[in-house]
């Protein structure tokens, strides 16, 4: 089984391997995106935590 | 509580009839889509009538969608929906009198008019009885179905696209059997199968969606 | 048992219960899906009618099943969300939509591409393709609801009940396509049903199957746990941990 027949796939070549590259990308992409979610929900409630430390520390300097 | 049934309808018709320029909204909507396909194809009749029972069945199936909105959007605005959950009688009996109202409203005079549109797409008389017909069994599961999509869809404001994102793939299995009713019917075929799926369907949905529009009206709905 | 459910459900006991469930998940995944690809892609044969073409079939099928037992777990668990209020439930049927919809975006594709060699058209109005394209449009529809609502907790009750009212339609959908399919079936396409399949083709396939399964399971954890921080925000359990980050 050399390699050169192999990747040609009896001439299937380009529908197999596209098929098996965007097979990839999805499981990739399935991958990634949960972690770009996490990064942006971590950021979004740390914003949160400090604008409501710097309103504590306002109502706290006013009274 | 069928008397409660009877009240709700009487009252949704009547509120409907007193702006009554506003019931003919679906119903031109749906000739004007119609006539659009001669202008845009051929106006030869062989070609028409082909794809009569498609143009026809599609462009019913958006009028009833464009129409769904009405269902429960106003009693939402004005809290009448909250003081129907309130009522002691069951919600789903509620939802069927909305139901049936709107259905007398839209999908009704869609079934009258029909023959006009078959008479437009030069369709043959046999195919026009079954086009009503089919469109008779169909208009019903449109509004049971698209009622689950408009209580699910209440609370969103601009939620016209979005229920039609969710209520279209619903459609598809009335959209196949009727329109097909009406091919098979032009070839001379019996029709008896697809009308008695479109009974089917009737039934399914008269019995289930109601339910699950109260469901999803209890979730949605209480502010 | 009950005891061992009732902590897991509780978000901040599954937050940190469920790493290593992801773990072994991934592990199991990796390792079953390498050996599948390898069965798949070297040891299976070459089909006598379609050559090398058919190995397409070793994603576009275990693609095509999780895509429905995805929608399946989605439904089920909008359905226990809605029923029994747990919200883990609703946490794990809003993590899985994208994961289904990516798996039917991926059978699609791939439906189509097989399709090119074999009925020489990239979209062929199989019974099959149809219903999977609906099917995504039932992922989409869910997705597009589930982000329309504000207020969470009914955009998950409202968009658990989708889910299950969908499920009710897959198999009438299904069973209208099907029938319309074979309705306007001309001759000319030939029917392609399941050839009898070889052994040494449907091990890889279950093995890729299996792999798809804990692939899934991974993700839809690793989802649920962001899902259970975004969730929780407010509360006492997340503050602590994002201090620590």
């Amino acid at each position: 089984m050399n390699w050169s027949e192999f990747f040609n796939m009896g001439g299937y070549a380009f529908y197999v391997w596209t098929s098996y590259g965007l097979f990839i990308l999805v499981i990739v992409a399935n991958i990634i995106s949960p972690m770009m979610q996490r990064k942006k929900v971590i950021s979004h409630i740390k914003r949160t935590i400090r604008r409501e430390n710097i309103g504590q520390a306002k109502r706290r300097h006013q009274s | 509580m069928l008397k409660a049934y009877y009240y709700l309808l009487f009252r949704d018709l009547r509120l409907a009839l007193r702006n009554r320029h506003e019931l003919a909204n679906p119903l031109i909507f749906f000739v004007l889509v119609v006539t659009l396909f001669p202008l845009a194809v051929t106006p030869t009749p062989e070609t028409l009538q082909t794809m009569a029972p498609g143009v026809i069945w599609v462009s019913a199936l958006l009028a009833v969608l464009l129409s769904l909105d009405r269902l429960f959007k106003q009693d939402y605005e004005d809290g009448s929906l909250d003081q129907l959950m309130l009522s002691p009688n069951p919600l789903v009996i509620l939802v069927l009198a909305k139901v049936t109202a709107h259905w007398l409203l839209t999908g009704l005079p869609l079934v009258i008019i029909a023959p006009l549109l078959g008479l437009f797409m030069s369709l043959p008389m046999e195919a026009v009885i079954v086009l009503i017909y089919s469109l008779l069994l169909g208009t019903p599961v449109l509004s049971l179905i698209g009622a689950i999509g408009v209580s699910l869809t209440v609370a969103v404001n601009r939620g016209g696209v979005l229920l039609s994102l969710i209520i279209l793939p619903l459609y598809i299995p009335i959209l196949i059997f009727g329109a097909n009713a009406v091919d098979v019917a032009m070839a001379g075929l019996p029709v008896s199968g697809q009308l008695l799926f479109l009974g089917a369907v009737l039934a399914l949905s008269v019995s289930l969606a109601p339910l699950a529009t109260s469901v999803a009206l209890r979730i949605t709905a209480s502010r | 048992m009950w005891h061992w459910i009732q902590r897991f459900s509780s978000p901040k006991h599954f937050y940190t219960m469920s790493v290593p469930l992801i773990k072994w998940f991934t592990v199991g995944a990796l390792l079953i899906g390498l050996y599948g690809l390898y069965l798949g892609l070297f040891v299976a044969p070459t089909d006598y009618q379609q050559g090398e073409s058919y190995r397409i079939i070793f994603i576009h099928v275990p693609a095509a099943w999780m895509s429905l037992f995805v929608y399946m777990v989605m439904a089920a668990s909008a359905g226990i969300g809605i029923i029994w209020q747990i919200r883990l439930a609703d946490m794990v049927a809003a993590a899985s939509a994208p994961i289904g919809a990516s798996f039917a975006f991926l059978a699609l594709v791939t439906g189509s591409l097989w399709g090119k060699p074999m009925w020489g058209a990239y979209w062929v109005w199989d019974a099959r393709l149809t219903s999977e394209l609906i099917l995504l449009f039932l992922y989409l529809g869910y997705m597009a609801l589930q982000s329309a609502i504000e207020d969470q907790r009914s955009a998950d009750k409202a968009s658990g009940l989708l889910a299950i009212v969908g499920v009710v339609n897959i198999p009438i959908i299904h069973y209208s396509v099907e029938w319309w399919n074979t309705l306007h079936q001309g001759a000319t396409v030939t029917k392609f049903d399941k050839p009898s399949i070889h052994v040494d083709m449907l091990i890889p396939l279950l093995l890729m199957a299996v792999a798809f399964k804990l692939f899934y399971a991974a993700i839809v954890l690793i989802r649920a746990r962001n899902e259970a921080l975004y969730r929780d925000r407010n509360r006492r359990w997340v503050r602590e941990l994002i201090e620590q980050l």
